[in-house]
């Protein structure tokens, strides 16, 4: 195993888009434009004497991050210059913070194979994003081989929080797990402060893994890697993996470890080198003299901490113990992204137990048969409430809840309605039921020879007679109970 | 020598100017004289000095979160030197892909 | 000349007022009169005769209608072409920009429409507003009316001579080390540098950010008020916009009195390498203001000698970054796009074909200043030597009101005199670097003529920041007292383009 000659460090860079109404130095809106430049404005297209005006609510969304990532924030700080010439980026510098970050050291616990890890946190800072390219002539629409581009620039200046965390060693074969693992619990947890919509499909949460390996015992670290194009929380954890392998091959043949940028592929699951670089890039960092200092009242951070609603890590402690669950289960939950949904199920009516039981159950099932997320079925946490009800209640069974799943996921209606309209409620009109029982008792000799002689088992070869005789709409339970009564 | 002309090259080549080398014979020198008279700068006693970067002593000058009217595509585009679908048409781009 | 011409801002406006002189009248006789000597000149770039006599109508009409006007209604005014104007070109000097129309109009732009000022066209400058003569426009220096021969001086020089020839009453430029009011002293005019932050930046195409400050000519100090106070004030769209009032200027330039003030010369500005009639003609006037009821005291501002290094330090660094937004992807010129050759090829010969030798010489000193491994020794240290300016200023004004100094060591020079020589030509900001790099206000307003050639000379007069009316009260009461003693106002001496 890899992890026998070496100790993988892992570092991750996220850029989150932050859900504000309009950009970040201008009043340009945010919202989805099906024109291409259709909302640049002087600002943001960089125009000769245009300047920028800081979003305030950008800045507190910044603030609301560092403070649920245990973060100081800066009393004071400047926004600075970051230069380079790139077609994407109308003013050939970008507006970003550089040694005065507004938030730093802080943390955030991910719990990996039952135990906790630390991620510390260097920092969170603001920045603009770019306009997109789309490149043309080239083989698969990417910028190699294109012939030219076309620059549309909507998507410049809307606000970017980049967080960095601080380099994580001691995870050993885990490493890409607990990459994966932070990606999942940063993205629930700015989902729960409602600061971006985090989807990482659309881009609005973007990705950098930084992978070394320093060999077992050495206090020297290795050279580390940066993969980019990590769109999904899966290639988060088979991009370090990856990258893991390929290192480790490079250092078991005596070579060098490159410092590059490299590119994820989905396809492959590997990683090819980026352009290389000749020189390193010097950003020629200095403050950005067209805005002035941040410094964050005392008053009003204390009021951002105080609005910060309850998040990810203490809600899952929380729930855990009203759930009565064991650390196991509790994973279990949170593995299968099913928390909020079970919770909105309990919610709505269900018991802990019935409500893990459907979603991690039959519904798990259906949503991989489907290949699509627990989330996207089309049943609510609500309806599968009303499920659990009825079985509760009797009316139905397991196996016809199942086939109300199967009804409303087919888009048939709410549970109630698809009940009726199937005619799926459970049979529970005694005589009609002593009579299948009856039956079943007669059409099979042997079973009830086999049960009179002790070998209790053979009751279900019975049940099942009258499960199949009344198509499935008989309680179980109840129909045992009779068979044992008839049989004495 | 403060500056090499090969350092002047390179920041030409950082600034993005096709610096001709006939120019980067007349600059060298010149960029000599100046940065060995500007770093002047390096005689003041400055231990402990704050630096500038802001005169004003302004902070916290922010916007609301409330969106304005923003120029038309015709106008963001309209002295573009090439244009076409809508965006600003570029020669290829070298370079890594973010 | 139309003596409409001839009157001040002032006049005119008082006559527009009493519906004595219309505006398309002063609008058509200040177009005769570029049409009659800018040829020599070439202050303006971009004449709008159309735009601004349909403005001129415009203010008529409403006046006609018992529309009560601000005072600048129906004035024309120069701008200089580093603010953005729509429907009419905006250059900067810069064969990058040439033809650039931009879609929107600077801040500063706006309040001369809303008051009612009439834009006669764009003035030439020094290419991005970098150099003291215009000689760095990229098409071709203007002339000092005084002698055709002789730098306006710059960046704003094109807005100079233009007030100073009679083309424009008034005229807005930028002062960043000193380029409103050097080319003011040599055309023997009125030019200001308000405080930072006092004029919007919005749409002023931007040489160094933090200390790039619009400002106003005129031939008189009232003059210069009145147009200092129309521009003016807080702009939400610039974050180094200054929240406050406009400190009461005109009142200042009307009130004019100067007993009691206490004034400071700077003597670390003076000395070798100064011109002596330059340093005559400003004695004169230091004693003139003492007659007049200051107290005059001599002060030290030590690290003063640092400032012209840690300017071409500091102005180069922003500008390096301002000015990476001008690559032929978006707007303006594009170079040796043939198809064969990539972005970043196109950008290097863009830049290199678009920008003139100053420019490029600012830009790799700022890329260089700002590089790893020499920021803290140059950018850095600058910055520093930039509070210590500051502090000795906070301490100068401690004991004094305002600080007196020469605008600039000499008067004009000819032209191409400096050309081939940066480091000549940088010391012509001298005296006004150190407002600049504290962000305090300055004016310089015209005190004689240097014996050995006849030349204009400027008095600078620097207040700290916010305290703008201090430089008007002690200009006009110098002005006041100078003219007296003249017999004229200064410029009837101006010959250059008699002929």
């Amino acid at each position: 195993m890899i992890t026998d000659r070496y100790s993988p460090v892992i570092g991750l860079e996220t850029h989150v888009e932050l859900g504000t109404r309009t950009k970040m130095f201008c009043g340009c809106t945010t919202e989805f434009n099906r024109d291409h430049n259709g909302q640049v404005c002087p600002v943001c297209l960089g125009l000769p004497g245009s300047l920028p005006v800081a979003n305030k609510k950008a800045i507190e969304y910044t603030i609301k991050i560092g403070l649920a990532l245990h973060c100081s924030i800066a009393s004071w700080c400047r926004f600075a210059r970051k230069n380079y010439f790139y077609p994407d980026m109308p003013k050939n510098f970008q507006i970003s913070q550089y040694d005065e970050p507004l938030c730093s050291d802080g943390y955030l616990d991910v719990v990996v194979a039952g135990s906790t890890v630390r991620v510390g946190i260097e920092r969170v800072h603001l920045e603009e994003d770019t306009g997109k390219s789309l490149h043309i002539g080239g083989a698969t629409g990417r910028i190699h081989g294109a012939d030219y581009s076309l620059v549309d620039y909507n998507r410049a200046g809307i606000p970017l929080v980049e967080i960095v965390t601080k380099p994580v060693d001691g995870t050993g074969e885990l490493a890409p797990l607990v990459a994966r693992a932070y990606v999942t619990e940063l993205r629930d947890l700015l989902r729960t402060l409602d600061v971006s919509d985090v989807r990482m499909e659309e881009g609005s949460l973007r990705c950098d893994v930084n992978t070394s390996l320093s060999p077992v015992g050495s206090s020297v670290w290795g050279t580390r890697t940066e993969t980019k194009n990590v769109n999904s929380l899966r290639s988060v954890e088979r991009a370090v993996r990856s990258e893991m392998e390929r290192q480790a091959l490079v250092l078991d043949g005596g070579g060098r470890v490159i410092q590059e940028t490299r590119h994820f592929h989905e396809d492959t699951g590997t990683t090819t080198s980026g352009r290389s670089k000749e020189e390193a890039q010097d950003y020629r960092y200095f403050p950005e003299p067209d805005l002035v200092p941040i410094a964050p009242p005392a008053e009003w951070v204390e009021e951002i901490r105080a609005s910060l609603p309850e998040l990810p890590s203490a809600r899952r402690t929380r729930l855990q113990a009203e759930w009565g669950l064991s650390d196991l289960d509790m994973a279990a939950l949170h593995n299968a992204d099913a928390l909020d949904l079970v919770d909105a199920t309990v919610a709505a009516g269900a018991s802990p137990a019935d409500a893990r039981k459907w979603w991690l159950g039959e519904l798990a099932r259906r949503a991989n048969e489907a290949s699509v997320e627990l989330a996207a079925l089309a049943i609510t946490p609500s309806q599968v409430a009303v499920v659990a009800g009825l079985v509760a209640a009797g009316t139905l069974n397991d196996r016809l809840a199942r086939d109300v799943i199967d009804g409303v996921l087919a888009g048939e209606g709410s549970p109630d309605e698809v009940v009726a309209a199937r005619g799926l409620a459970v049979v529970s009109d005694s005589a009609a039921l002593t009579a299948a029982v009856d039956e079943a008792i007669l059409a099979d000799p042997d079973a009830v020879a086999s049960i009179r002689a002790g070998r209790t088992g053979a009751i279900g070869v019975l049940v099942g007679a009258v499960m199949k005789a009344t198509r499935g709409k008989a309680d179980a339970a109840t129909v045992r109970s009779l068979i044992e009564q008839r049989l004495g | 020598m403060a500056i090499t002309r090969d350092e002047v090259a390179h920041l030409a080549r950082l600034s993005r100017i096709e610096l001709t080398d006939a120019e980067l014979d007349h600059l060298a020198p010149q960029l000599d004289q100046i940065i060995t008279a500007v770093a002047q700068v390096q005689e003041v006693a400055a231990e402990g000095i704050p630096p500038t970067s802001h005169a004003t002593g302004l902070v916290n000058v922010f916007r609301d979160d409330e969106p304005v009217p923003c120029l038309t595509p015709a106008q963001a585009l309209d002295q573009a030197p090439a244009v076409e679908l809508g965006r600003f048409r570029v020669p290829r781009i070298l370079g890594t892909e973010d | 000349m139309s003596e409409l011409t001839r009157l001040t801002a002032a006049d005119m406006s008082e006559r527009l007022r009493a519906r004595d002189i219309s505006a398309a009248e002063l609008t058509e006789a200040h177009l005769d009169r570029i049409e009659a000597v800018d040829g020599k000149l070439h202050a303006f770039l971009h004449v709008a005769a159309d735009k601004a006599r349909a403005q001129a109508r415009d203010i008529d009409a409403r006046r006609s209608q018992q529309e009560n006007l601000p005072p600048l209604a129906g004035v024309p005014v120069a701008v200089k072409d580093v603010f953005a104007t729509v429907g009419m070109p905006t250059t900067c000097g810069s064969r990058i920009l040439e033809g650039w129309h931009p879609p929107y109009d600077a801040t500063i732009t706006r309040r001369l429409k809303d008051n009612g000022a009439i834009i006669l066209g764009k003035t030439n400058m020094d290419e991005f507003a970098m150099g003291s003569s215009t000689e760095n426009s990229a098409f071709g220096p203007s002339r000092n009316p005084w002698d055709l021969a002789k730098i306006p001086g710059g960046s704003s020089g094109g807005s100079s001579a233009a007030v100073a020839g009679y083309e424009a009453p008034l005229a807005i430029g930028t002062d960043t080390g000193g380029s409103i009011r050097q080319p003011a002293a040599v055309c023997g005019i009125v030019g200001t540098k308000p405080t930072y932050g006092g004029s919007s930046r919005y749409g002023v195409v931007a040489f160094a950010s933090s200390l790039d400050t619009p400002g106003p000519f005129g031939r008189t100090v009232l003059d210069a008020a009145l147009l200092h106070e129309a521009m003016s004030g807080h702009d939400p769209m610039d974050s180094t916009s200054v929240d406050a009032p406009v400190p009461p200027v005109v009142e200042a330039a009307r009130q004019a009195d100067v007993s009691g003030m206490r004034i400071g010369v700077v003597t670390d500005l003076s000395g070798e390498g100064y011109q002596p009639g330059v340093m005559a003609r400003f004695t004169e006037a230091v004693e003139l203001l003492e007659h007049l009821g200051a107290k005059i005291t001599e002060l030290s501002c030590p690290h003063f000698k640092y400032a012209l290094p840690a300017y071409y330090l500091i102005a180069p660094s922003e500008c390096s970054s301002n000015l990476a937004r001008f690559d032929g992807m978006r707007y303006g010129l594009r170079v040796g796009d043939d198809g064969t050759r990539d972005a970043e090829q196109v950008m290097r010969l863009t830049r290199e074909e678009g920008f003139g030798p100053e420019v490029k010489r600012r830009i790799v000193l700022g890329a260089y200043a700002l590089s790893s491994g020499y920021y803290d020794a140059y950018y850095g240290k600058a910055q520093q030597v930039r509070t210590l300016i500051i502090r000795d200023f906070e301490a100068a004004f401690g004991q004094v009101d305002v600080l007196v100094s020469p605008v600039t060591p000499t008067t004009a020079f000819g032209i191409g005199e400096r050309a081939d020589d940066p480091m000549a030509m940088y010391l012509a900001d001298l005296c006004t670097i150190p407002s600049d790099l504290a962000g305090n206000a300055a004016i310089s307003v015209p005190c004689g003529l240097a014996d050995e050639d006849g030349l204009p000379v400027g008095l600078q007069v620097m207040a700290p920041a916010m305290a703008d009316d201090r430089l008007y009260r002690v200009g006009a009461a110098a002005e006041a007292a100078l003219t007296d003693r003249w017999g004229q106002p200064i410029l009837s001496g101006a010959k250059g383009l008699d002929a």
